[in-house]
């Protein structure tokens, strides 16, 4: 049988965000200190943003869609204090509230994990209802709750549903207990209540992604047969740590009653290395469509919040955040998924970053017969700054474009003066909220398939790392890169 | 001070230059590296 | 691993790519600086402590290894400013002989 191949393509992304002040506190950072010391919850209480201040962040609106991260550069800083109006919905995606956003953590809790207050379920039933993307299904999985008084036995030591293991009390930003979410066994460390918390976050998250892009777009859910979820929590229970598949779990509750899926992982490079395969599977005419998509990291919530109450600045690791991208294949005008680039960092490349970074920009540059500046913009890790710098992390997107200008200056095709304004054309302000494998490459992909399809771009270089390192079961790290291309 | 015999904690970061970068590094000046361990802020 | 061998012995040598985290960890390791997360966080080491790039360390690498390893990040980092964070964290903590 001769069968050819066809080009993949990106025909849409959508991405979601809830800000969730209330969950600050289960993050890793933040609950192990509260843990070690009460008060910590007082002073991160002190420091939580509300909604309003959430949606109106500049960074928040640039990876919505509503402003392009390149206007961030003339925003005068800090950020936070922008008093503009931000909208909930941008032309990539929403941010919600977290009171909305617990009621859809009940809509995608199939094992009756979460139980919320009566009167609070009453309290956001009207903006569930009016919500576009909710159904009545949706709205009868709400249930009717529970009394202050049963979320009281819940949570008391020892008395929750789950005998000795705890049960995790759900708060609002304002301390006010809506809920409580419950260990799903007597033991079992891999379904307890803040494992399951991130697992049902990351889902919940990845499905109001999905939804909205399978809404925006010209696609029937029923059309998709595949979905591979991006994410690094790990899915399963004492037997099978990770076993996975959130990918079925986030199709089932998106309409696509005809898909199955997997999860790739692959630390921040999860994403790239799942649009590669996506782009593998569409090429080779295994399925039409793939959809690839990443929940949010609960974990990384508060990360770094000693270094934003030390600098006086609200805590901005409070929102999740999750994406969904379609792949397809050519229809002619989206913009094309060049396979043939793929840059891989390999066993034998070695730990430094130039070795990471050659295998990533300038060696599927060559093979492509491309120098670094026909790359309109460099999507790398698009970190925001105004999170990692009070930390003393540094700004990490700059020091990717430095390092990608430095390979283009030893290559001799820029002088070491003309660095800065390499970074400044080809680069970007970061904006990305941090959270995990959904902060590298992938928050620039809606203003790129805008850019490819209807604007100047021509050429935008996807690029990933991941610290495998973390996991300690090697040394070594991770990157991919691929680049996408204007169709035409 | 002298790398040459010495125990080396390398202590990289992913941002930054990786634990096994120092660790090549050190070693080539004659040290041995007795822990490598890179971290991840972000 | 402190324990394991005698202090004297012993060297940490730094990859951060800020000189405030510079400065963190090379508390961390000679302090047990506890404001900071890490292996070594809450421990008093004592230890000393230099950045990959300073002279100190760079001059005693083989050049082709340094050239591979970590020219390109010292092009990048702002390493004049590294050198004199960890300089600085060496000066306030050297130990009373």
């Amino acid at each position: 049988m001769q069968q050819t191949t066809v080009q993949p393509v990106i025909r849409g992304v959508r991405f979601f965000l809830a800000h969730t002040p209330g969950l600050v506190r289960y993050g890793s950072k933040p609950s192990r200190d509260i843990d070690r010391d009460p008060a910590v919850g007082d002073t991160l209480q002190a420091h939580l943003r509300g909604y309003a201040d959430a949606a109106a962040y500049p960074p928040n609106q640039a990876f919505l869609g509503a402003i392009h991260p390149d206007a961030l550069a003339s925003l005068p800083t800090p950020w936070f204090r922008h008093a503009g109006c931000g909208e909930r919905w941008g032309p990539h995606g929403e941010i919600m509230p977290e009171e909305e956003f617990y009621g859809w953590l009940k809509i995608a809790d199939a094992f009756n994990l979460v139980s919320l207050d009566t009167d609070f379920i009453e309290s956001i039933r009207p903006a569930l209802d009016a919500h576009p993307l909710c159904t009545p299904a949706d709205l009868e999985q709400l249930g009717t709750g529970v009394s202050q008084a049963e979320l009281d036995a819940h949570c008391a030591p020892g008395t929750g549903l789950a005998g000795d293991m705890p049960t995790l009390p759900l708060f609002l930003r304002d301390g006010s207990r809506i809920g409580c979410f419950h260990a799903a066994h007597e033991v079992d460390a891999t379904l307890a209540a803040d494992v399951l918390l991130e697992n049902l976050t990351c889902k919940t998250t990845a499905v109001l992604a999905m939804r909205t892009l399978l809404a925006q777009l010209p696609i029937d859910p029923m059309d998709i047969p595949y979905v591979l979820n991006s994410g690094e929590e790990a899915v399963g229970d004492r037997y099978q740590r990770g076993g996975g598949n959130l990918a079925k779990a986030v199709a089932e509750m998106s309409g696509c009653q005809a898909a199955t899926g997997v999860d790739i992982k692959g630390f921040c490079c999860g994403p790239l290395h799942a649009l590669a395969i996506a782009g593998g599977l569409v090429s080779a005419r295994v399925f039409p469509h793939v959809v690839v998509v990443g929940g949010c990291a609960l974990s990384k919530l508060g990360m770094k919040y000693r270094g934003h109450v030390q600098h006086d600045q609200p805590i901005l690791e409070d929102v999740l955040a999750a994406v969904a991208i379609l792949v397809s294949a050519d229809d002619g005008a989206s913009p094309r998924l060049r396979l043939d680039s793929l840059g891989r960092h390999t066993v034998a490349a070695g730990p430094s970053q130039k070795a990471i970074f050659e295998q990533l920009v300038k060696e599927p540059l060559q093979r492509l017969g491309l120098s670094f500046g026909d790359i309109d913009k460099y999507a790398t890790e698009l970190h925001n700054p105004e999170v990692t710098e009070p930390a003393g992390s540094g700004n990490v997107p700059l020091l990717n474009y430095r390092v990608i200008a430095g390979l283009a200056a030893m290559g001799k095709e820029i002088t070491p003066a003309q660095v800065p304004d390499f970074v400044a054309a080809h680069g970007m302000p970061g904006f990305s909220p941090t959270q995990g494998h959904i902060a590298s490459a992938v928050p620039f992909l809606g203003h790129a398939v805008d850019g490819l399809r209807g604007g100047d771009l021509q050429r935008v270089l996807l690029l990933a790392k991941g610290s495998l390192f973390l996991g300690r079961m090697t040394q070594m790290a991770d990157g991919v890169s691929l680049l996408l291309e204007r169709n035409g | 001070m002298q790398l040459q015999g010495k125990k080396i904690i390398a202590l990289g970061e992913r941002d930054g230059i990786q634990g096994g970068a120092i660790a090549q590094c050190t070693a080539s000046a004659g040290a041995e590296v007795v822990l490598e361990v890179t971290h991840c802020f972000v | 691993m402190a324990e394991q061998y005698p202090r004297e012995d012993m060297v940490v040598v730094l990859g951060t790519p800020t000189a405030e985290s510079s400065r963190l960890y090379a508390l961390t390791v000679t302090e047990g600086d506890p404001s900071w997360a890490g292996a070594l966080a809450g421990t008093s080491l004592g230890l000393p402590v230099y950045h990959v790039t300073e002279e100190a360390i760079k001059c005693q690498v083989s050049p082709e290894v340094y050239e591979e390893q970590v020219t390109l990040m010292e092009m990048v980092l702002d390493v004049a400013d590294i050198a004199d964070a960890v300089q600085g964290v060496r000066d306030s903590s050297a130990p009373a002989v």
